[in-house]
């Protein structure tokens, strides 16, 4: 029982991962069409950011907890800059040529994560957090880190608040409308481009998030600490549906799940069944779960 | 399209002979190579850049030709590299049944991931296809069924190999396998491009919907020409297993295709040679740049510039976006002249098919 609930919660915790990766992806995939290679990056130096904070912010080899939140906001920061930078810089002035934008995601993901090893040495780095973050709770007999739960809550809140922001807010409803027709939105007079941005922005955002807590989750990070996760993120991204929040929720849930318990009979059990999974999908529902309405 | 003989001029044949004669070469190239041409070291320098060039070559049949951006390639150069490594070295079987075991496990591989994935379009399908790929390197570095030495790869057992395989002074025959499989290729693909069925692969490319409309089916030759660039980058594969004397987990990895992929940009998806000058060219630089970097010149430099300089995949990382950004037809784009098959390479066409079904399931 301890060990259904140990590996239950875990995967919780990956699929919240999984998903603040993914949520990103879909959103940018929905609005604008773009494949963004470049995503594993923004999380890659979310991680990096957010180690390079508590380092420099606590006691050496330890990590305090006002450093662990600075951390969190540097992370998140530094993702929202650089996805802005790489939509303004590279992606815009490809506007017309969709597979080269495609590509230059490729490179700039490429680039950006080896620039992290160029920095910061490609070494695994330790990453410290704060003790009771480390520590664990006993839940039905199951010794389970703290970390996993403010992950989970992290990508609940994260969730909520999307949702929120596509269906309440103006942006949201340009987001939307966008992802259905955007020359019609751009029609009609509105700013699309200035949404292509935003929405990059908050993608690389919640990626940046997402690195932070992933270096919590797994307690070291390196260079290709990104690129690994957007494998994944890539598979819940399909899975759910392109363009489909909720979708990715749903997926990331499934693919945590199915990876934990899969990984606890061998080691690469969990990696397959992921992949017999996607394929499954794509036979039966080749839109994605919740992406079939489009 | 007319089917003119791809050497249409004396350079292709002046520079195919130098090629072929380079073993016998032993003059000094100052800078570019180290010692007399042909040492060993750059004999395998040249013969791992040709099988990389017939990977690249048969990644373009598909991204170039067909319009089909795949991130699944390094799947089927890794089945060729793996599957005969395995049979030589666990099942101790002799070469040539150890060969026919890597192509044919290749080609069903090829058959089925292709019969699957190219049920979906676009970016469904990059991303399908990239997620088989993983299947294949999860396997391959997870050591399943104690077959694939993991993440410290496997050795080439030489003990089922002929003699005229094995060892380095017998470089220069593995140079001239490599050679000859480069140029049988290149004339296969050159074939296939102008035959009939290459006119339906740009027309694909070109547009989908059309031909479906001429009454021909665009999954079987999606799937053909899957099939055929599968099949012919597992050939590759099995040519750099003996050159490598052994199999690494980085053939099988998505930065394998990533590196694929930034052959065809560097040589120009847009011709048959293209590529192969891509791969010679990325070869040759990955090559050297690490040589380099462990120089004394690199290190005296100041370290905002000797980091980056130690990192080959950082400079093609950037190297990638530079080309992308400013130079979008590569090296066929910018030498092009008479051998180049076709004009607008890659404009809108693959943009069109990836966005035309970019939004999910027809």
């Amino acid at each position: 029982m301890s060990t259904f609930v140990l590996l239950t919660l875990t995967g919780l915790a990956l699929a919240a991962m999984y998903f603040l990766l993914a949520a990103g992806l879909s959103l940018i995939f929905g609005l604008m069409d773009v494949l963004n290679f470049a995503h594993g990056a923004f999380f890659t130096w979310g991680a990096y950011s957010a180690w390079w904070t508590i380092d420099r912010f606590s006691p050496a080899g330890t990590g305090s907890t006002p450093a662990f939140f600075l951390a969190i906001i540097a992370a998140t920061a530094v993702g929202a800059v650089l996805a802005a930078a790489v939509e303004i810089g590279l992606i815009r002035p490809l506007y017309r040529r969709p597979i080269f934008q495609v590509l230059v995601t490729l490179g700039a993901g490429l680039a950006l994560s080896q620039l992290t090893s160029v920095i910061w040495r490609p070494d695994a780095r330790f990453f410290p957090q704060p003790g009771w973050l480390s520590d664990t709770s006993t839940i039905l007999g199951a010794r389970v880190p703290n970390n996993r739960f403010l992950l989970i809550l992290a990508a609940l809140a994260v969730l909520g608040g999307m949702l929120l922001f596509l269906s309440k807010t103006r942006y949201g409803l340009i987001v939307r409308a966008g992802a259905e027709n955007r020359e019609m939105v751009r029609a009609l007079g509105i700013d699309v481009d200035r949404a292509f941005t935003l929405v990059f922005a908050l993608g690389g955002a919640l990626a940046g998030l997402g690195g932070a807590f992933g270096a919590a989750y797994f307690g070291a990070i390196d260079p290709t600490f990104g690129s690994v996760n957007l494998i994944f993120a890539f598979i819940v991204v399909v899975i759910g549906g392109l363009g489909s929040v909720t979708g990715s929720a749903l997926a990331a849930v499934i693919i945590g799940l199915a990876q934990q318990f899969g990984n606890y009979y061998t080691s690469w059990a969990g990696d397959f069944v992921i992949v017999l999974l996607l394929a499954a999908v794509l036979l039966l529902r080749p839109g994605g779960l919740l992406g079939g309405s489009r | 399209m007319s089917k003119r003989f791809p050497v249409s001029s004396l350079l292709p044949v002046a520079v195919l002979l130098l090629l072929l004669l380079v073993p016998w070469l032993s003059i000094h190239v100052p800078v570019v190579f180290n010692g007399p041409l042909n040492t060993p070291g750059n004999l395998q320098l040249l013969a791992v850049g040709f099988t990389l060039g017939i990977a690249a070559l048969s990644y373009n049949l598909l991204f170039g030709y067909t319009g089909v951006l795949s991130f699944g390639h390094a799947l089927f150069f890794g089945a060729g590299v793996y599957l005969p490594a395995i049979a030589l070295r666990h099942w101790e079987w002799t070469v040539g049944p150890s060969l026919l075991f890597g192509l044919a496990g290749g080609i069903l591989l090829a058959v089925a991931v292709g019969a699957l994935s190219l049920r979906t379009h676009g970016v469904y399908f990059a991303m399908v296809t990239l997620a088989f790929a993983q299947a294949g390197a999860v396997i391959v570095g997870k050591n399943v069924g104690d077959l694939t030495g993991g993440e410290e790869g496997l050795s080439l057992r030489t003990r089922g190999l002929p003699d005229w395989m094995v060892g380095v002074v017998n470089t220069d025959k593995l140079y001239w396998l490599a050679l000859s499989m480069l140029i049988v290729v290149y004339l296969l693909a050159w074939r296939l491009t102008t035959s009939p069925m290459g006119q339906i692969w740009k027309g694909i490319r070109e547009n989908e919907q059309r031909i479906e409309m001429l009454g021909v089916r665009p999954y079987v030759f999606k799937l053909l020409a899957f099939v055929i660039s599968s099949s012919l980058a597992t050939l590759g594969g099995t040519i750099y297993l003996f050159l490598a004397s052994g199999a690494t987990p980085r053939v099988v990895s998505a930065n394998f295709t990533v590196t694929l992929l930034l052959m065809v940009i560097i040589g120009g998806s847009g011709s048959l040679w293209g590529p192969i000058a891509g791969a010679l060219l990325y070869h040759y630089l990955d090559v050297r740049l690490t040589d380099w970097a462990a120089s004394d010149v690199v290190a005296d430099l100041p370290v905002v510039l000797s980091r980056p300089l130690r990192d080959p995949l950082f400079i093609f990382g950037t190297i990638f976006i530079l080309l992308v950004m400013f130079f979008p037809r590569g090296l066929a784009g910018a030498f092009g002249g008479r051998s180049r098959p076709f004009r607008h390479v890659l404009g809108g066409a693959v943009a069109r098919s990836v966005t035309a079904h970019g939004k999910g399931p027809e």
